[in-house]
This record gives C-alpha cells, structure tokens and sequence, in this order.
C-alpha cells in the first residue's frame, strides 16, 4: 500500500543531512511551510543553501535558521523585505553568500530542474548585472541569458489537503512557489492541513500530483 | 519643488485613463498601486499579482480576509468572481511570455531609449533585492512607468543613460510625471502632455536627456485631470 503520511514533523524531516539544499515554499508570509521549517531547525542541520523567495523576515521560520547561523547561502529573489532583520545582519557580517535571481527565473529553473531540462534562455535580466558570466545569446533580435536548472535536494512545503497517495491541493495564494518546488526536489516533504481519504480529492482539482511527493505531515494550521 | 504640479491622485488618474477596458493589469509597487483606485469602475479590469493571482480585488475590511491572500507587496486583499489562483511558474509565464497587456511601474531612471532602472540603487552594502521587476519589464505588452520627474533633490531622473544598473533595456513605452507625459519613441522622447502654467523650457531643465515636443502638446490641468 502507498502511504506517505508520517506521524510528526520531526520524522518527516529526520534525514536532512548538513550541506543539504532546501527548497523552501512561500512568498512573504503567505504559504510558508512553518512547522516544517522549525522542525528542521530542531532536527539541527547546518550549512544548508536555502532556495526560497524571501529571506524571512522577523524572528521566525527562515531567519530563525538564520539567526541560528544553519545557512550558508541563500539562493532568492527578493531577500530585502520589512523586518529582514535576521538575513540583514548575516549579510552585512559576511557570514552568508547571496545568489540574487529574478523572481521568474528562480520558480523557472526549479521548473527546469523537475523537467529533465538543461536550463533555458530567459530575456529576464539579460541586459542587466545579473547576467555577468553567463551566456548570453540573442534569440529572434532579443537578447536572452542563459539560465541553469536548480535541483534541490528537499523541498518543504505548505499545501492544504492531501490524500495517502501524496495528491495535493492548496489554499488561494500560499499556492506560489510549492507545486514547483515539489517538482524539483530529490525529497518532497508537505505539511498540509487536513489529510482526506483516497479518493476524496476531486481529480479535476488536484494541483500537485502525489508522483511528486514523498511524504506528507498533518500539521492542522 | 515649486511651480505648478500634479498630484499623485492626478498622476494616477492620467495613467488609469490610458489602460483599457479588457485589460490585464499588472501594478508595481508603491506609486502604481494608486492606479488601481482610480480606474473607471465602467472598465472590466483585470488585475495580475506575481504570486499567484488573476482578478486581485481590494483590501477586505479590517479583520476580514483570508491571511495568505496577500498581493506583490505582501498586503491582504481579496479575489473578484471570475478570479483564480496559479502557481508561480504559471504567473511569471504570463508575465514574461508577453500575456500581461499593461504594466505600470515605479523607477529609479528612465534612458531616452527606453532603458529602466527600478531596482538596485548605488548604494554600498545594502543587499540588493530584485523580486519580479525584470521579469515583468521584459514581458508586458505595455510598460508604463509612474514616477516623479526628479530626485528628492532635484536631480533629473529621465537621462541619456541610466547611471544605477538596469532592469531592463529598451522596454518603456510612456513616462508619466508630474510634469509632463512622454513616449519613448524611435526619435527620442516626445512631450504629449505638460502641466498647465510650466514652460517648456522649465520641463527640459529638469530632464537630464533632450526632449521634442509633439505638434498638438495638451495641458494638464492641476485637478482636473
């Protein structure tokens, strides 16, 4: 039988190892896995590359791994955000390394990544810093960047419902990032709301497959 | 600065006349989002948010409101009937793949060319930040950009060439001030429209880049616009 639930946190993220890179799902505070990323942060990693949209922002979550120096680079779009306080002060310290990428090229090299792909040229950023030391190439008299996939080797993120199988549905805009982050992870872990019974999903609805997942933890928020 | 001048509210209500009824919409942060109050409730305006959103609706009322129901800028709002949810890679297809038929955006600079600087200033040490600016200015049909004509300090913000690092090359189509609106053509920048009571030559000593007025150049009249 197919079960992918766990019963707590701490087993579904028992086997993160050090050096780990860790998609982590959210935009904001909308959507982020929270219960899955203290468990991590208790479990006691370190020197993870984080892979997620925002750098946390207050003293929870993302910039408690921060402030609790488990991170040692930071892959995101957007890591200035009110209250950053935590991924500020690491920055300004030196004590962690920055790869700032547009927003549309991380979600899409994660996309790559679960895709089989080798990367792919984006206009995004091709005529700006941000393409120093890639290869640019002009495509139908546009200059476009050459842009590689980014695997990760988990991904943790929030969803609402879920079955045994691993199907997922998800709740209005904490959507964003988790249906291709669970793509391109060699290890999917999802907290969701609610497990329901096999078959209770309505398959038209489903938004993430359970192919995609590995283990599901009902956290009930 | 002194001298006659737009308001905000008028600045947002002279670039909400030019985005049509049908529209998909995508509105930066800041400055832009005003636009949005001030469209023509007769228009059916469909609003684009980068997380994940189609038919992006107002703030819902204090206390009300769904808490990861939040826009670019990561403030609560609500969906309209006819609204829908997609994940990221989905938005930024629409965004970068040329769906999006209008943007309106804050900047940094605007180059006579088109060229737009709207994320990292020269500040030193400060880490910078570009979320979904370059994917956006490279992929909407239409880039308007929203801002004032000058620095805080008076400084020209419309140059021959942008001097903070670009977003984007060659991607603004139509600069609204409070001074003037200008369109970034083949020929250079071209006034459309000046605020009632500034000369013209008052509106080129606060443009650091050469400006050519068009043959029917209208008045914007402080107010009533």
């Amino acid at each position: 039988m197919i079960d992918k639930r766990v019963g707590s946190l701490a087993e579904a993220v028992a086997d993160i190892e050090d050096g780990a890179t860790v998609l982590v799902g959210g935009f904001g505070n909308s959507g982020i896995p929270v219960e899955l990323v203290h468990a991590l942060l208790d479990q006691g990693t370190r020197d993870l590359v984080l892979v997620t949209n925002n750098a946390g922002s207050g003293d929870s979550d993302v910039a408690a791994l921060l402030r609790e120096h488990r991170v040692r680079k930071i892959i995101c779009s957007y890591p200035r955000t009110t209250g950053s306080i935590w991924f500020e002060e690491r920055y300004r310290a030196g004590e962690i390394e920055l790869e700032l990428v547009p927003q549309g090229t991380l979600s899409e090299r994660m996309r790559a990544a679960g895709a089989g792909l080798g990367g792919f040229f984006t206009p995004a950023g091709a005529d700006s810093l941000l393409a120093e030391g890639k290869e640019v190439r002009v495509i139908n008299g546009r200059r476009h960047v050459f842009e590689e996939p980014l695997h990760g080797d988990v991904a943790l993120i929030k969803a609402r419902r879920a079955d045994r199988w691993g199907n997922l549905v998800y709740s209005t805009a904490a959507r964003n990032f988790g249906p291709t982050m669970a793509t391109a992870a060699a290890l999917t872990v999802v907290q969701v709301r609610e497990f329901v019974g096999l078959g209770e999903l309505d398959p038209e609805c489903i938004v993430t497959p359970g192919i995609f997942v590995d283990r599901v933890v009902e956290v009930g928020v | 600065m002194s001298g006659p001048r737009l308001s905000l509210t008028d600045m947002a209500r002279r670039v909400a006349r030019d985005i049509p009824s049908g529209a998909y919409v995508n509105l930066g942060i800041g400055m832009p989002t005003l636009v949005g109050d001030v469209v023509s409730p007769e228009k059916e305006i469909v609003y684009h948010s980068e997380n994940g959103i189609l038919g992006m609706g107002p703030a819902p009322a204090p206390g009300e409101g769904d808490p990861e129901l939040i826009n670019a800028g990561k403030q609560p709002v609500t969906l309209v009937p006819g609204g829908s949810f997609f994940h990221h890679t989905d938005s930024f297809m629409m965004m970068r793949g040329g769906h999006i038929d209008v943007t309106v955006l804050g900047a940094f600079q605007v180059s006579e060319t088109g060229d737009l600087a709207n994320w990292a200033t020269d500040e030193v040490g400060y880490p910078p930040a570009v979320g979904g600016a370059m994917d956006l200015a490279v992929g909407a049909k239409r880039v308007l950009v929203l801002m004032t004509h000058t620095t805080k300090d008076g400084r020209p913000k419309i140059l021959p060439a942008c001097t903070f690092p670009l977003t984007a090359a060659a991607v603004v189509d139509r600069i609204y001030t409070e001074l003037a609106v200008i369109d970034v053509t083949a020929d250079g920048l071209v006034v459309r429209e000046i605020v009632a009571g500034l000369e013209r030559a008052e509106l080129q000593e606060r443009t650091g880049a050469q400006l050519r007025f068009a043959d029917d150049v209208v008045e914007l009249v402080p107010g009533a616009v």
